[in-house]
């Protein structure tokens, strides 16, 4: 676990994330992201060679508490789609509009 | 019983039960002095982002009308209540405390809000809070931060912050907040009111505007800790819209919690009372601890050995999930889309870039970091492994105790400021929370004393999975032995 990010590094994640950050912004996020990464690596101490990662608390509790039956497969009525619309920044009504995708 | 707040004398939810049934108040008259409560105080408390007046003395008349025709009344009826605006309600706006949702308005409504509109409580409004849920002092709010009812130059603890303030103020009975990493218990502790973070799975998060799925919780706060246990009641239980919903049966909440304390087995951790721990803090917990075993209980030191490894571990899985949950944010079917963007790529990154706030974006750096190529096992991975050895701490310690007993917070609220520059000292005021976020473990906050300065403090009350009757049953004994 190294816990030194470089300015590249804060830029390519902030290109995986969908960021754009202003060099003011970079810098700040080099010194968090650095300050938080050095706090985390004292998980370094602990060997967990020998454990299975935890993604849901569903794991641990027994099979009675947890919703483990599937609901029927029926159609049922979804929102409908004026409703959904109104809230889109920019539609047709009955799609959402985006800037071109395709440069040419 | 009257309840002492912050300045205010608020009536209980069997207060206003009674006045209705007597015909001394009706619902209307419950609300609109929790308006005029709101006009007095809000302007410098600054809890609420928005109210809905119209619609809820529409609410109130309803329940008038019904108890005027001497028919049955709900179990909340009249009960003005707000609600964190991480939760959605049909119409009315859902900011998430975020200028990226500034605008929008909700096309259905949270589960949880149904079930408190159906009991017959009445929605004031939609409550402030640290944008998507990420924050420890509620000042991460795009609208301005909550100021603490007891201290206005002190923070009102966060993420729930507003929801925590409306009740400390008398501006609500009762509220709902959510709780990732302590979001409803810190901010309870700080403004000295009840605040419950029930089991995963206990509470339906449909309509929550989701920060980590595998974390996320919604939960009550109130004045008393009947009042609380009796919101609670209402809001849990399976929902087919939540398939993280448990189906377990929901018990009657205030059924035990006059059973008293004497027997149980009450453990406490030597890890929470280490370095760092406020000596105020630690005396009020500590009396509170001698009155439960003066009160019949079994007092055991315990050791859950992981815990300083809870933070770290949380905040690498949490901001790995709102990494991936903040995604749907992209200037496409909701919210704020940047206006010169002339391609697709350019639109998301400008749209999110002038959509979200300085620390919204450090935790979906963060967690965007840790599940990146050649980072995922030394990261995420390893965060989630030290998860089980953090959840079986808490299985074995259950195996021996009924409950466990900790400060809530390391401190009483701190001042507005002093932490918004060092995210990890702001990160380390959740220290004792996360635990049993992280093991998905239910628990609660009780208020157990008071700083010299008059600041609130709480005690943290936690319990075995789906086992919020002992808590509760516990909780409702410090809340005696104080009055």
């Amino acid at each position: 676990m190294s816990n030194s990010v470089s300015v590249e590094d804060v830029r390519r994640v902030a290109e995986l994330a969908s960021l754009e950050l202003t060099s003011e912004e970079e810098t700040r996020m080099l010194r968090d992201l650095n300050a938080i990464l050095d706090h985390v690596s004292q998980l370094n101490e602990l060997d967990t060679s020998a454990v299975m990662p935890m993604a849901q608390v569903s794991e641990v509790i027994s099979d009675s508490q947890t919703a483990t039956v599937l609901r029927v497969d029926e159609v049922r009525p979804s929102l409908d789609r004026s409703l959904i619309m109104a809230g889109a920044p920019e539609t047709d009504g009955a799609f959402f509009k985006v800037p071109k995708v395709i440069e040419r | 019983m009257a309840i002492e707040t912050a300045e205010a004398k608020t009536p209980s939810i069997s207060d206003i039960r009674s006045s209705l049934e007597s015909g001394a108040r009706n619902a209307s008259a419950v609300v609109e002095a929790c308006f005029r409560q709101i006009e007095a105080r809000d302007k410098e408390i600054h809890a609420y982002l928005s109210i809905n007046r119209e619609r809820a003395l529409a609410q109130a008349a309803r329940i008038d009308d019904l108890a005027a025709k001497g028919n049955p009344l709900p179990v909340l009826a009249g009960v003005p209540v707000g609600i964190k605006d991480v939760l959605t309600i049909e119409g009315l706006q859902a900011t998430a405390g975020s200028k990226i949702l500034q605008g929008y308005r909700a096309p259905y409504t949270a589960t949880a809000v149904q079930k408190l509109e159906a009991a017959g409580a009445i929605v004031l409004g939609k409550l402030n809070c640290d944008e998507f849920a990420m924050g420890s002092s509620n000042e991460n709010s795009a609208y301005g931060p909550v100021h603490n009812p007891h201290a206005l130059d002190r923070v009102p603890g966060g993420s729930s912050g507003g929801s925590a303030a409306a009740v400390a103020s008398g501006m609500a009975v009762a509220t709902l907040g959510t709780d990732t990493g302590g979001s409803i218990r810190q901010p309870a502790s700080f403004c000295g009111v009840v605040g419950v973070l029930p089991t995963y799975g206990r509470v339906s998060r449909y309509g929550l505007i989701a920060f980590a799925s595998s974390l996320d919780r919604i939960g009550p706060f109130a004045a008393n800790v009947r009042d609380a246990a009796t919101v609670f009641g209402v809001v849990a239980g399976h929902d087919p819209l939540d398939a993280t919903s448990s189906p377990l049966p929901v018990p009657d909440y205030t059924a035990g919690l006059d059973k008293g304390v004497a027997g149980l087995k009450l453990g406490v951790p030597s890890e929470y009372f280490a370095e760092g721990l406020d000596p105020e803090v630690r005396a009020a917990v500590e009396r509170s601890i001698d009155q439960l075993r003066a009160a019949g209980a079994l007092i055991k030191p315990i050791s859950l050995p992981h815990t300083r490894y809870a933070i770290p571990t949380y905040y690498i899985i949490a901001t790995a999930e709102a990494s991936a949950n903040l995604a749907r944010f992209d200037g496409v079917r909701y919210g704020f889309r940047a206006k010169d963007a002339d391609t697709l790529s350019a639109m998301y990154r400008r749209s999110r870039d002038g959509g979200f706030g300085a620390e919204v974006k450090r935790r979906i750096m963060l967690g965007t970091y840790a599940l990146s190529a050649g980072y995922y096992d030394a990261y995420y991975k390893k965060a989630q492994q030290v998860r089980r050895l953090l959840t079986e701490d808490f299985l074995k310690a259950f195996a021996e105790v009924d409950a466990i007993l900790t400060p809530t917070a390391p401190t009483p609220a701190f001042k507005l400021g002093e932490k918004v520059d060092d995210p990890v000292s702001m990160y380390l005021a959740d220290i004792y929370t996360v635990t049993a976020s992280l093991a998905g473990i239910c628990g609660l906050s009780v208020p157990c004393g008071k700083s010299a300065e008059g600041l609130p403090i709480g005690l943290q009350i936690l319990g075995k999975h789906f086992d919020e009757a002992m808590v509760l049953r516990v909780a409702q004994i410090v809340e005696f032995v104080q009055s």
